[in-house]
């Protein structure tokens, strides 16, 4: 096991270094001096001399990069050129919100996606499949930034049952879950499209293995074999599925923070764009890119840990 | 006829889709109005009258900014998948077929690139090169080369050790002719399922830049920057968010509908996986 974890760790260590080539490579790729972007035609050379020390331009190109790669993998992932803080220290400040919305949607999809998906799974073909299977295309179909709005619309604008702003008092944990509602249920239906999806095709091949029919003529009722023995075996491929698909969550989470005017990481990402402030993207698409190569890690090793015919291969 | 009642899913697809290609190619006779014709005294007029679907902010004919938007929309989704299936198409069948190291090291440099969150990679590269069409065009087939090269690898794998291919190889036809004759007609319809998916992929992630501010120019219209100037007067307007988000939705629904139908069809054993 221990050899399984070492081996699968190693092998992600060349993927970050790649990724973050590729980070360096985008950011570095763009046409035109960055200085001069951010400054505009009219600055004077002091200025614009000022700002690429202050960007760390001046040293040649592969001493740039092995600074990069060096201090991003010592957990570094610099300034931002506006407000002077550690981006680090900016994600850290609005991480509560941004994970709150995250579980939350993953609570709401799981709820709607497994059961979903079980069912038509086991009804096969009958009606009920196929109201799952168009309403999770349906689900899927749905972008967030569309559902969102009209969510807001009808729900915060029409009834006045939900409140337009997302805002929320971190301390104040009736209305931290009152204000998660409308962006949890954006999320999470998208979350559960997908969920119900996998868990479908996934139930599909284990209804059809020999230990089902086994546990069905031990005479084990209907209900526990789908339940306890299929749903059990399930379970892991749909976890790395759904671990696969954490980058679509990541996408999706920025645009429903925005929608519902919500602290975030997502606000922060597109306040950089407004602003133009290039060693904040890259230092959020660094963490945004560690995190994804983290989750499907820790998938790659919970599937190792579960089970064991992963491990030898 | 028969092909219709046997797959709903894939005609009502189709159909949705039809409706959309319809309107981007009427949009000069359909729409009632020139959609960058600015009108002060038309600021947020509500539905009916002259503006079937209502105005805008500055006045504009909804509908016809609907209309001129559908061909954008397309216009982008079907560029910037063409893109990534010629390149991502290539990569994963010669990776597929050359295989060993090649191979490896393809999948490897796609596996990074599978690695971004593909949101925020568009965001990234359009804020970095400017919001243009081929900077849009660029950045969203991007994000969809890679798994477009894993899907176009996995059937070159089984399909290199069929028995006409190891004949092909033994009568000393060429690489391209084993490639281009016996392998490409057997997986294009797998790969122009996974287009069809993508393409309804591409047409959101072109929502979401514009909606982001990160689209076309002003004053062309698109869906997603409408969807944007309407979110922005949500409290006066509502119908400046409803009809974009609609038209966005007939037609990422459509483009799902027909993918995901198409697979059944073309893959009776998958039975609607």
């Amino acid at each position: 096991m221990i050899l399984y974890v070492l081996r699968r760790l190693l092998t992600s260590v060349p993927t970050l270094v790649a990724v973050l080539t590729l980070v360096f490579v985008i950011v570095r790729i763009v046409p035109g001096d960055p200085a001069m972007t951010i400054l505009g035609d009219q600055a004077t050379p002091a200025a614009v001399a000022e700002l690429h020390a202050r960007l760390g331009l001046n040293p040649p190109i592969w001493a740039q990069y092995l600074s990069f790669i060096a201090q991003s993998l010592q957990g570094d992932f610099g300034r931002s050129m506006v407000t002077g803080r550690t981006v680090l220290s900016e994600v850290a400040a609005v991480l509560p919100y941004t994970l709150d919305l995250a579980v939350a949607a993953v609570l709401v999809g799981t709820c709607i996606g497994i059961p979903a998906g079980v069912y038509a799974a086991v009804y096969r073909n009958r009606f009920i499949d196929f109201a799952v299977r168009i309403l999770s295309l349906f689900g899927l179909s749905l972008p967030v930034f569309v559902s969102g709005i009209f969510l807001l619309l009808l729900l915060a604008l029409h009834w006045r049952v939900f409140p337009v702003i997302g805002a929320t008092d971190l301390s104040n944990p009736v209305d931290r879950v009152y204000k998660l509602v409308l962006p949890a249920i954006t999320l999470g239906t998208v979350m559960g499209a997908y969920i119900t999806r996998i868990t479908r095709s996934t139930m599909l091949q284990v209804l059809r293995e020999d230990y089902m029919r086994t546990a069905r003529a031990k005479g084990v009722p209907w209900r526990r074999v789908v339940w306890g023995h299929g749903l059990r075996n399930a379970s892991l491929p749909i976890v790395t599925i759904v671990g696969l698909y954490v980058g679509i969550l990541i996408g999706n989470s920025v645009l429903t923070e925005i929608v519902f005017s919500r602290p975030g990481l997502g606000r922060i990402i597109v306040g950089a764009l407004n602003q133009r402030d290039y060693t904040m993207l890259q230092g959020l698409m660094v963490i945004y890119c560690f995190l994804i190569v983290v989750v499907n890690l820790l998938t790659d090793l919970a599937y190792g840990l579960l089970d064991p015919r992963v491990r030898e291969a | 006829m028969r092909w219709i009642l046997r797959h709903p899913t894939a005609s009502i697809g189709a159909l949705l889709c039809l409706l959309v290609v319809a309107a981007a190619v009427g949009a000069p006779w359909l729409a009632p109005a020139d959609p960058t014709e600015q009108s002060i005294v038309d600021q947020l007029a509500p539905p009916g009258g002259d503006f079937p679907l209502g105005a805008d902010n500055f006045g504009r004919d909804v509908l016809s900014r609907l209309l001129w938007g559908a061909r954008f929309s397309l216009l982008v989704s079907f560029l910037s998948v063409s893109c990534a299936m010629l390149v991502g198409g290539t990569v994963g069948l010669v990776a597929g077929y050359v295989g060993g190291r090649t191979d490896l090291f393809a999948m490897q440099v796609m596996d990074v690139l599978l690695s971004f969150p593909s949101l925020i990679l568009g965001l990234i590269v359009v804020a970095l090169v400017g919001p243009s069409l081929p900077t849009l065009v660029f950045a969203i087939a991007l994000t969809t080369v890679a798994p477009f090269a894993r899907v176009a690898r996995a059937p070159v794998l089984s399909l290199r050790a069929r028995p006409y291919v190891e004949a092909g190889r033994a009568l000393g036809f060429s690489h391209a002719r084993i490639v281009f004759v016996h392998i490409l007609p057997n997986m294009i319809a797998e790969v122009l399922v996974m287009a069809t998916l993508w393409m309804a992929d591409a047409v959101r992630t072109e929502a979401a830049l514009s909606f982001l501010g990160l689209g076309i120019k002003p004053p062309a219209p698109s869906w997603g920057s409408m969807l944007r100037d309407g979110f922005e007067n949500i409290l006066d307007a509502p119908w400046l968010s409803i009809f974009p988000g609609l038209a966005i939705l007939i037609l990422v629904l459509g483009l799902n509908l027909l993918g995901d139908g198409m697979r059944d069809a073309t893959d009776p054993t998958l039975g609607g996986l």
